[in-house]
């Protein structure tokens, strides 16, 4: 078959591929290194391999890579890294929310995606929104305390940076939301942290 | 593990697209992928050539007009979840999308590979026959408009040829006073395919009067069905809970599960005696809209 040609954009950086048509996004992601990205059940069904496409919470194995040309994607490490962690991040780890640790990727977009729209969701609108996140350790109480931990404390950054004189906001977040100015993408550590 | 191999065309327009199927035997269009992923990767589907429609104009957009409310093959479940437009017209379909699989899947999925699938199970499907919608098919051989009812043919099987393109889905604005109401019984709250799924339409005038009536049942028969016998039981009559339950038991009939299913018969109509219920008090208290 005819290589595709596709242009995927992941954490902000750029690969220029030529792939088969047949190969999902959750395997040409994995390919590339970004092994952050799980490869759970293939069939859309528990969202390990979840990643933002142009925002959108999506199952990368749901997805053909050519599918995908173009778009601006974000998996779990694009969002912080171990030095630098996203406060959704921090927040899974505080609220004791990762046992094994394989579904806490796809949690973790699956939240950002619920914040970046619903800053203070209720219980009902993160056990929605996690709806396509299978946890087989947990029990999803502490996920659930996890993402409002998050929401509490992406609140009180809001807040805290609204309050700061505009000079001092110098530089913009990789990921576009409003927390830690400070934090850029390092190429290096985007991909092989793990 | 690896999808089989098939090839890939990016059509540019919805009459290059058509061209395609027409030309091409076993060519698959794709738009969310949801099903035809999972059955690529099961080998259930070996199609040679997938065609991308994802990105046809003509297959996007939920738009009303004066008379109509039209939503685009490629429209995805979570766009159908946030429009405004059916959630002023439609609540009955909002529902639906609601309990349709998960987060993650409804922004993918889309209604018309919902639909093309045809899937005993399908969520939007028995919302959108009590909206009495219809299908518009088109190939090169020009358009044709088939009522959903008439799509629907079995499992996983419609009036579909393979040459066509499903572009849209229609309905007529519900009146103002109309009510629906959707209820899926599944393993789970979320996540689930339907064992069970009811939905309902009523219309009635200022004496309480049913003046209008529709019922259909998805995952109870082998593709979703109006429940034509009900509905005659229930238009002309003032909706006290005899002639619902009636209506009910008659929603049963019409449903038609595998050996071993039976006890969906009783689900059917049980789901169907509470939602007609709930419809006709929501419109006593002056209706909500469908």
């Amino acid at each position: 078959m005819p290589k595709k040609k596709t242009v995927l954009r992941v954490n902000g950086r750029q690969h220029e591929l030529a792939l088969d048509p047949n190969v999902s996004l959750l395997q040409a992601l994995r390919d590339l290194g970004y092994t952050d990205v799980k490869n759970g059940c293939e069939i859309g069904e528990c969202g390990a391999c979840a990643v933002l496409l142009n925002g959108t919470a999506v199952n990368s194995c749901m997805v053909l890579a050519w599918q995908a040309n173009g778009a601006e994607i974000v998996t779990n490490a694009g969002l912080g890294t171990l030095g630098k962690p996203h406060p959704i991040q921090e927040a899974f780890a505080d609220a004791g929310a990762v046992q094994c640790g394989y579904c806490t990727p796809g949690m973790v977009i699956s939240t950002k995606a619920l914040l970046d729209r619903n800053p203070n969701p209720s219980e009902a609108e993160i056990r929605e929104a996690l709806s396509g996140n299978l946890c087989r350790c947990t029990g999803y109480g502490q996920i659930i305390e996890a993402v409002q931990l998050a929401a509490s404390r992406l609140q009180a950054e809001r807040l805290a940076v609204a309050a700061m004189p505009t000079a001092s906001l110098t530089r913009e977040c990789g990921d576009g939301c409003s927390h830690s100015p400070d934090r850029q993408l390092d190429p290096k550590l985007d991909r092989g942290r793990r | 593990m690896s999808l089989p191999q098939f090839e890939v065309v990016q059509p540019a327009t919805l009459g290059e697209a058509l061209r395609i199927l027409s030309e091409v035997k076993d060519a698959a269009p794709i738009a969310g992928g949801t099903n035809l992923i999972v059955d690529m990767r099961a080998g259930t589907h070996r199609p040679r050539m997938v065609v991308d429609v994802a990105a046809l104009r003509d297959l996007h957009g939920i738009e009303v007009t004066d008379t109509e409310v039209i939503i685009g093959a490629a429209t995805t479940i979570a766009e159908m979840l946030a429009s405004p437009i059916l959630a002023k017209h439609a609540t009955v379909l909002v529902k639906a999308c609601s309990s349709f699989a998960n987060a993650l899947i409804r922004n993918r999925a889309t209604v018309g590979g919902n639909l093309v699938t045809a899937a005993p199970c399908s969520d939007t499907a028995p919302a959108l026959l009590t909206l009495d919608a219809e299908v518009k098919l088109a190939s090169v051989r020009g358009m044709r408009r088939v009522p959903l009812e008439k799509f629907l043919v079995n499992a996983f099987s419609t009036i579909r040829r393979s040459d066509e393109l499903l572009v849209s889905v229609r309905f007529r604005i519900p009146s103002a006073t109309a009510t629906g109401a959707f209820r899926k019984m599944g393993l789970r709250k979320v996540s689930c395919m339907a064992k069970v799924d009811v939905a309902v339409m009523l219309d009635g005038d200022a004496t309480g009067r049913c003046t209008s009536a529709r019922i259909a049942i998805a995952a109870a028969s082998p593709a979703a069905v109006r429940a034509r016998a009900a509905e005659a039981a229930l238009v002309g009559k003032m909706l006290i809970p005899e002639v619902i339950a009636a209506a009910a038991a008659l929603t049963a009939k019409a449903a038609a599960p595998r050996a071993g299913s039976e006890y969906k018969l009783r689900v059917v109509e049980g789901l169907a005696r509470r939602l007609l219920a709930e419809a006709a008090r929501a419109l006593e208290q002056g209706g909500s809209n469908a």
